[in-house]
């Protein structure tokens, strides 16, 4: 099967959806691989290099479009680009299908099978080809470097001999993988890092990366079962507010990353969030391509406020690395897909089915829901939990249950020990005394043995246990002859082989342990 | 020469005190050996007791067969593996359980108590009956657990749709036994006794064939706790206090110990003895997601040696593997490197209570390092590589977030919430509860094959 890699015609787009060690998996996979000429040329890779790793180059995009069985792309494709597509195509590209309902119709038309990187449903399975993942991975590291550059101080405290330097303090709002990575990047450079999110869930994934992490006083949370926040209520967002108005005072360097997929960015960092700002401070506004989450943002520019924050709505992409990446998750849904020999579009594959937008002419979006389980292991945790009062009410009614079957017991126990005080003979009640008596004492002593000492108590209580002996004992008589004299001997013999071999091995267990 | 009546109720008492000292020794891993000190000096001044007491005869039998005794369980308890400790502790239990039956055989056949009469007489028959049937299942439960843990009977559980109700029957017929026998004039009775001894032998070979090899930590010490309420009810037929106390008291620590592990399992005392756990799971089994990835050697060495914070699992395959000594040969090195390396022991873990620890402590690990379930669980987060070895079903996911699962509502090592998971194991079986394991699939758990003693020098051999 051939696979083409055209050039990204749009200009700002710098990725190229293959790299030269893309092509050679490619080819591991069976393809053969096709790529236009110049196409990496913007992520600094030559046609040399892809020639080397065995790719064909090929001069336009129209062969590209036209002669092959999968386009591998990484900007969604223009209306020119599409009308060169041939029918049954497979096109695997970002493709946004929620903003861009016209695209899908006119790839439907044209009978391409696409498949939207950015559709990926986020499931295990299918994180290898997250292609949201994998750039927002890219873009959280991107926005502490380019933060920091714009910042022109340290971000981390020193104390030198010109005195001392104080670290800079960077909030993180939205904490999803960009949110993380940017965490990690700024922990990592020495500043103070603080995060900010609605689902409660993260905290633990903040803190693991070292920032702090900052919450309201309203007990809601944002989880929902897709992976993604929900729009919070009006006394939420107004706590929200007022929270980073506080931060703003005294952060250096704030990174949002907050984005409702489908939908325009959350305005979360407004005007007098900025206003409050010191001068030289930094707002990093990864959101800037769907609106800004900073509603002073500017999408693609740069530039610094009257008061003197620098606002950035743009990025580098890191070209190079981010193809890399996205090569790399593209190989991973192809070999999901059964590489070239075996390769077939499965509509019954979860990631499949969600991911093809379009499938024999047919408009393949929104799909059906799936759950996605972002916490690990979560599920007994997603039991709603009760309220403080309905849990008190139930231990209340635990309690009371407990306490009347305790009474019926010792009812039940009393009248059975009087039953047999009224029958049974005063020497057996005297045992039996005794007995329950022993019974309460092992109760009590049994259970403040440390756990890592089972096993020694195990041999332990073997061992005293063979005081059965004593019953030998007392039945051996002299006559060997006599029937009770050998089973009683038998009984001292196996007894005997318990007492000591139990003590033996419990001794020499207790040895082993030492501190 | 015979010492007095009351003297000898004075040495049982002292010897009782003893007793009861010497498990509660150990409760801590310092009074532990004083513990088993006590013990010995109790059973020595029990046993001196008895044998000069008034009426006791035919000593040249008594001394041989304890000499012969003496130098068995010496030789059997010197020689022992400590990864072959539960088949030990096993087959002393049976021999507790015989010599309860030979007693009380004894005890009914017994010139002296045929003196008995009224009330006496049907509770001391009573006692006989109860004791010889606890005794029965005690030793042929044992011998069948023992043949589990020795491998000479199939772990797997052995069940049909009508075997409670067929124990019940049995039971039944027991007691019908009993009343025979309670009758019977003179030794007549024996008849019926034989009969029952052959019942109450079934019901213990059933009943222990019924349990998994995963529940075998509680068989064990229900095991444990019969044969102290098997000497408990010889105490009573022959009327020895010392014998009633003793009983008693290793009856209710075995009875302790099997509830601790059933509610290690989340499983009631009822549903592992009589074996529903044979009854099917409810509902429909979540789907297995994701995929198994593996790692060589030389890459979890790597992994190693970038983790600060290690935490190992052990399970019965580092017992079976006899792994130990090379572990702790690798925790040391680690921790030479400035790593915090700490191991986390499930309640359950191995084939007997404490079984891990034992094993560990015989690799000369330091205990301040081996912690409880509960103790590492709030960890888990901050751990870099968690290296399970040898176990499956103490740290399977499902116990949390699959009802379906048959041992959903188990408490588990929560170990998929570390950075990475390293398994070693020698396949991709399931676990002693035959349920698959979903940690295998997660994105940050990775698989290692071999055997666990040679895949660890293996790696020791990357990291030196």
């Amino acid at each position: 099967m051939k696979v083409g890699i055209p050039a990204e015609i749009t200009p700002a787009e710098l990725r190229v959806a293959a790299t030269p060690k893309t092509v050679k998996r490619l080819q591991k996979q069976g393809f053969e691989v096709f790529i236009q000429h110049g196409a990496g040329v913007k992520a600094n890779f030559s046609d040399k290099e892809f020639e080397e790793a065995g790719a064909t180059i090929v001069q336009t995009p129209a062969e590209i479009y036209s002669q092959m069985d999968i386009v591998l792309k990484v900007k969604e494709p223009t209306a020119e680009e599409v009308a060169m597509m041939k029918e049954n195509l497979v096109l695997l590209s970002y493709l946004w299908p929620a903003q861009n309902p016209d695209l899908l119709k006119m790839l439907a038309d044209k009978k391409v099978n696409a498949v939207a990187m950015d559709a990926i449903p986020r499931i295990s399975r299918a994180q290898k080809m997250d292609v949201l993942s994998s750039m927002a991975n890219i873009a959280g590291y991107r926005a502490v470097i380019e933060g920091s550059y714009h910042y022109g101080r340290f971000l981390n405290g020193q104390i030198t001999a010109a005195g001392k330097v104080e670290p800079a303090k960077v909030l993180v709002i939205g904490a999803g993988v960009a949110g993380l990575a940017a965490i990690g990047a700024a922990n990592s450079l020495g500043a103070i890092v603080r995060a900010f999110d609605t689902r409660k869930e993260v905290a633990e994934q903040i803190e693991s990366m070292g920032a702090s992490f900052l919450t309201v006083e309203i007990n809601e949370d944002g989880a929902t079962a897709s992976g993604y926040s929900k729009e919070m209520s009006k006394e939420f967002i107004e706590a929200e507010m007022k929270l980073f108005l506080e931060q703003a005072k005294e952060v250096d360097i704030v990174i949002t990353t907050a984005q409702i997929p489908g939908k325009s960015a959350p305005k979360l960092w407004l005007d007098y969030h900025v206003a409050a700002m010191k001068p030289g401070s930094v707002i990093i506004d990864l959101a800037a391509s769907t609106g800004g989450n900073c509603a002073l943002t500017k999408n693609n520019e740069v530039y610094t406020t009257p008061n003197g924050v620098t606002i950035v709505g743009k990025l580098n992409q890191l070209p190079t690395q981010a193809s890399q990446l996205y090569g790399n998750n593209l190989c991973h849904l192809l070999d999901d897909m059964g590489k070239a020999e075996k390769f077939k579009i499965d509509m019954e594959d979860a990631v499949v089915s969600r991911a093809m937008v379009t499938y024999n002419g047919k408009v393949n979006w929104p799909p059906a829901p799936l759950q996605v389980s972002p916490t690990a292991g979560g599920g007994a945790k997603k039991v709603a939990a009760p309220t403080a009062e309905e849990t008190k009410a139930n231990e209340a009614e635990v309690a009371k249950k407990k306490a009347v079957t305790t009474v019926i017991s010792l009812a039940v126990i009393g009248a059975l020990l009087l039953l047999v005080g009224a029958f049974a003979p005063s020497e057996f009640i005297q045992h039996f005394t005794v007995f329950v008596l022993a019974i309460f004492v092992g109760w009590q002593v049994i259970t403040n043995v440390s756990h890592s000492l089972h096993t020694p108590l195990m041999a332990v209580t073997n061992a005293i246990s063979g005081i059965i002996v004593t019953g030998g004992l007392l039945q051996t008589k002299d006559d060997i002859g006599n029937i009770m004299t050998i089973l009683a001997s038998a009984a001292v013999l196996v007894a005997s082989i318990n007492i000591v071999g139990g003590f033996v091995v419990t001794h020499r267990m207790l040895k082993m342990f030492k501190k | 020469m015979f010492i007095a009546k009351e003297i000898q109720t004075a040495a049982y008492l002292f010897a009782s005190i003893l007793f009861i000292l010497s498990l509660s020794g150990l409760a801590s891993q310092e009074s532990a050996k004083r513990g088993v000190f006590y013990g010995i000096v109790g059973m020595a001044i029990a046993i001196f007791a008895t044998v000069m007491g008034k009426g006791v005869e035919g000593h040249i039998y008594i001394i041989s067969a304890i000499a012969i005794a003496s130098v068995i369980g010496i030789l059997v308890a010197r020689k022992v593996e400590m990864t072959a400790m539960p088949q030990l502790v096993a087959i002393l239990h049976s021999f507790v359980g015989l010599a309860a039956v030979l007693v009380g055989v004894g005890s009914y056949l017994d010139p002296e108590t045929q003196k008995l009469t009224g009330a006496e007489h049907t509770i001391h028959l009573v006692e006989v009956f109860v004791g010889i049937f606890i005794g029965m299942i005690t030793f042929t439960g044992s011998i069948i657990a023992w043949g589990k843990l020795q491998g000479k009977v199939p772990s797997k559980p052995w069940s049909f749709a009508g075997l409670q109700m067929m124990n019940l029957i049995l039971l039944l017929a027991c007691v019908a036994l009993g009343i025979l026998f309670g009758r019977a004039e003179g030794t007549s009775g024996m008849m019926y006794l034989d009969i029952m001894m052959g019942i109450a032998a079934f019901i213990g070979v059933v009943l222990v064939m019924a349990i998994g090899g995963g529940d075998m930590p509680v068989v064990v010490s229900m095991l444990n706790s019969y044969s102290g309420w098997a000497a408990a009810a010889a105490g009573f037929m022959l009327g020895n206090d010392l014998l009633i106390v003793t009983g008693a008291l290793v009856g209710s620590s075995g009875a302790i110990l099997s509830m601790h592990m059933c509610e290690a399992m989340n499983r009631s005392f009822f549903s592992v003895i009589f074996a529903s756990a044979s009854l099917g799971p409810k509902g429909e089994r979540k789907a297995m997601e994701g995929e198994v990835t593996a790692l060589n050697h030389e890459e979890v060495a790597n992994l190693l040696k970038e983790a600060k914070s290690i935490v190992i699992v052990p399970g019965y395959g580092m017992a079976v593997a006899k792994a130990q000594y090379p572990i702790y040969e690798l925790v040391q090195t680690l921790r030479k490197a400035g790593k915090n390396v700490r191991f986390a022991i499930h309640p359950v873990a191995g084939r007997l209570p404490g079984h891990m620890n034992v094993l560990l402590a015989e690799a000369n690990v330091p205990y301040d390092i081996v912690l409880e379930m509960d103790e590492i669980n709030e960890d888990m987060p901050e751990t870099d590589v968690v290296m399970v070895i040898g176990a499956n079903d103490v740290v399977n996911p499902s116990a949390q977030d699959d009802p379906a699962s048959s041992i959903y509502g188990m408490p588990v090592i929560e170990v998929w919430k570390a950075e990475k998971v390293i398994i070693m194991k020698r396949s991709m079986s399931a676990g002693y509860s035959g349920e698959d394991n979903p940690l295998f699939y997660k994105p940050n758990s990775e698989m290692l094959y071999g055997d666990a003693k040679a895949s660890v020098e293996k790696i020791l051999s990357f990291l030196r």
